[in-house]
């Protein structure tokens, strides 16, 4: 009998260890804001500043509006300016708030076989990769990044839709395991420049090319409207909204490389839109 | 090749370094782990129980439903807790998503079957022994059901060894009810997959290596505590 008691003991602690005595939120962010590392920089700041413990929900940006829409977390922070405006509209938040970008870059094998390397322009780099149908993986998971790649495609006048599986290869995963494929078929693929340059097994993979301005990704912090969720830490999310566009913070952002390397421009503006 | 010999020196490095994130994520692992186990058990050993002795009309469809079920997906699994739990859900207002309860809850779901079907068959066969002599003692359904999951506990040890197997090295429910939460859910499996998408082999083998040793120390204990596999009693 002692034992069954030490086992309720054991399960009950387990079961009601979640209540929170400290401040704490839930933030949504997409994988490429995690994998740049910034978020290990920032969440233990937010900490010492505010006192607040911000749990960080690692997802792709379909998967974090919806998290928001059903009221699962406080606050999103994500890379998809069509969506986010449609989920502002909707009532699901009362406002997005920009706060820095980064870029895209497309990786590709380092012999290059479409040679895409001296290429002016994303569309014009794009449409000789289908001409050649070289291999290329697309995260295929309605992510920021899926959206913004499947516009490039548009914008080169070309529909994925259509592409044949033979050389156009939708994973369907986050961007680390897309990186992975790539990296095991030695294909084409669009990242973010930070979890390209953080990422761990690049294999005969090379960046090939960036700096097109069509490429730039803005981030958007978007808290959840309490008038749809009434549960939300309302309060928690408008203090974290005014950490990150406080100078000092928007300072840390501009600061924070990786092997030498600025990953995001800070850009909050001072208004709310 | 290098990257597995890299993976297992990470491992002890991992080890002998104390780290204490790792031993927290440790310690979630085997906190759910072993809560759902137990409370599976409670579930699932009596059931298997109640199904071996009585005979009814679907008998044979229920226990058809529940092997299937053994092949549960966890990725479905986890979805259909993620549907009751969140804050849209029938049970939302319990605010429980995210949290160990919640991957608690999944892996329950996911080993009950398992244990139940296991549990079924090792009775249903001391049953047969057992069928003449617990009716001719006039013993009650629930005395029957009592002493038979007592003198099988061997075999229902088996049952709980292989519901542990399976939850310890679970990822997909857990993933989506906990959300890999640093410092909250985040457990061996969800860190090991996380790391891969990294790119970060060697540390996420690393942590795979780990995971059995664990899943290895967990086996041997019981079996040590509860007197099994040793070479005097076969």
């Amino acid at each position: 009998m002692k034992f069954v008691a030490h086992l309720l003991v054991f399960i009950s602690t387990i079961l009601f260890s979640n209540s929170a005595y400290t401040a704490e939120m839930k933030l949504a962010v997409t994988t490429s804001f995690n994998n740049s590392g910034l978020s290990d920089v920032l969440i233990p700041e937010i900490k010492k500043d505010l006192g607040l413990d911000v749990q960080l929900l690692v997802v792709g940006t379909g998967q974090a509006l919806k998290l928001g829409r059903a009221g699962d977390v406080d606050a999103i922070l994500v890379h998809s300016k069509k969506a986010e405006e449609e989920f502002v509209s909707d009532g699901f938040s009362t406002h997005r708030r920009e706060i820095m970008y980064n870029d895209f870059v497309i990786i590709g094998p380092s012999s290059d076989p479409a040679k895409i390397s001296n290429s002016t322009t994303t569309v014009e780099a794009l449409g000789k990769i289908a001409k050649h149908k070289s291999i290329f993986t697309s995260r295929g998971d309605d992510s920021g990044t899926h959206r913004k790649e499947k516009s490039l495609w548009k914008a080169a006048g070309k529909d994925p839709e259509r592409f044949e599986a033979t050389w156009y290869r939708a994973v369907g995963a986050g961007m680390g395991a897309t990186l992975n494929t790539a990296s095991g078929m030695n294909a084409y693929l669009m990242s973010d420049r930070a979890s390209w340059l953080k990422f761990g097994n690049k294999g005969e993979l090379k960046l090939l090319f960036s700096g097109d301005p069509v490429l730039f990704n803005q981030y958007a912090y978007l808290p959840i409207n309490p008038l749809k969720h009434s549960h939300v830490k309302i309060d928690h999310a408008k203090t974290l909204e005014t950490w990150l566009t406080s100078k000092k913070t928007q300072k840390m952002i501009g600061a924070y490389t990786v092997n030498g390397e600025t990953l995001f421009t800070p850009n909050a503006i001072k208004k709310v839109n | 090749m290098s990257d597995i010999v890299n993976g297992m020196l990470g491992a002890f490095r991992l080890i002998f370094s104390l780290d204490a994130d790792l031993f927290e994520i440790i310690l979630l692992s085997l906190q759910v782990t072993i809560s759902a186990v137990i409370i599976a058990s409670f579930i699932g050993m009596p059931m298997g129980a109640w199904l071996a002795v009585n005979r009814f009309k679907f008998r044979r469809l229920t226990i058809a439903i529940l092997n299937a079920l053994m092949g549960l997906p966890p990725v479905v699994v986890g979805l259909i807790v993620y549907i009751f739990l969140s804050r849209s859900g029938p049970l939302g207002v319990l605010n429980l998503l995210f949290t160990p309860t919640a991957m608690i809850i999944a892996q329950v779901i996911i080993i009950t079957p398992l244990i139940a079907s296991i549990s079924h068959q090792a009775i249903r066969d001391l049953w047969a022994d057992y069928h003449d002599l617990l009716i001719s003692l006039n013993a009650t359904k629930s005395q029957r059901i009592f002493t038979l999951i007592k003198d099988s506990r061997r075999s229902l040890l088996t049952a709980s060894l292989a519901g542990f197997g399976r939850a310890i090295g679970e990822v997909g429910a857990i993933m989506i009810v906990g959300g890999n939460i640093d410092h909250l859910t985040r457990v061996l499996t969800t860190a090991i997959a996380l790391e891969t998408g990294k790119g970060e082999f060697a540390f996420a083998l690393a942590l795979g290596f780990i995971l059995i040793a664990l899943a290895i120390i967990v086996n041997l204990a019981i079996h040590s505590i509860s007197k099994t596999e040793r070479a005097s009693t076969w």
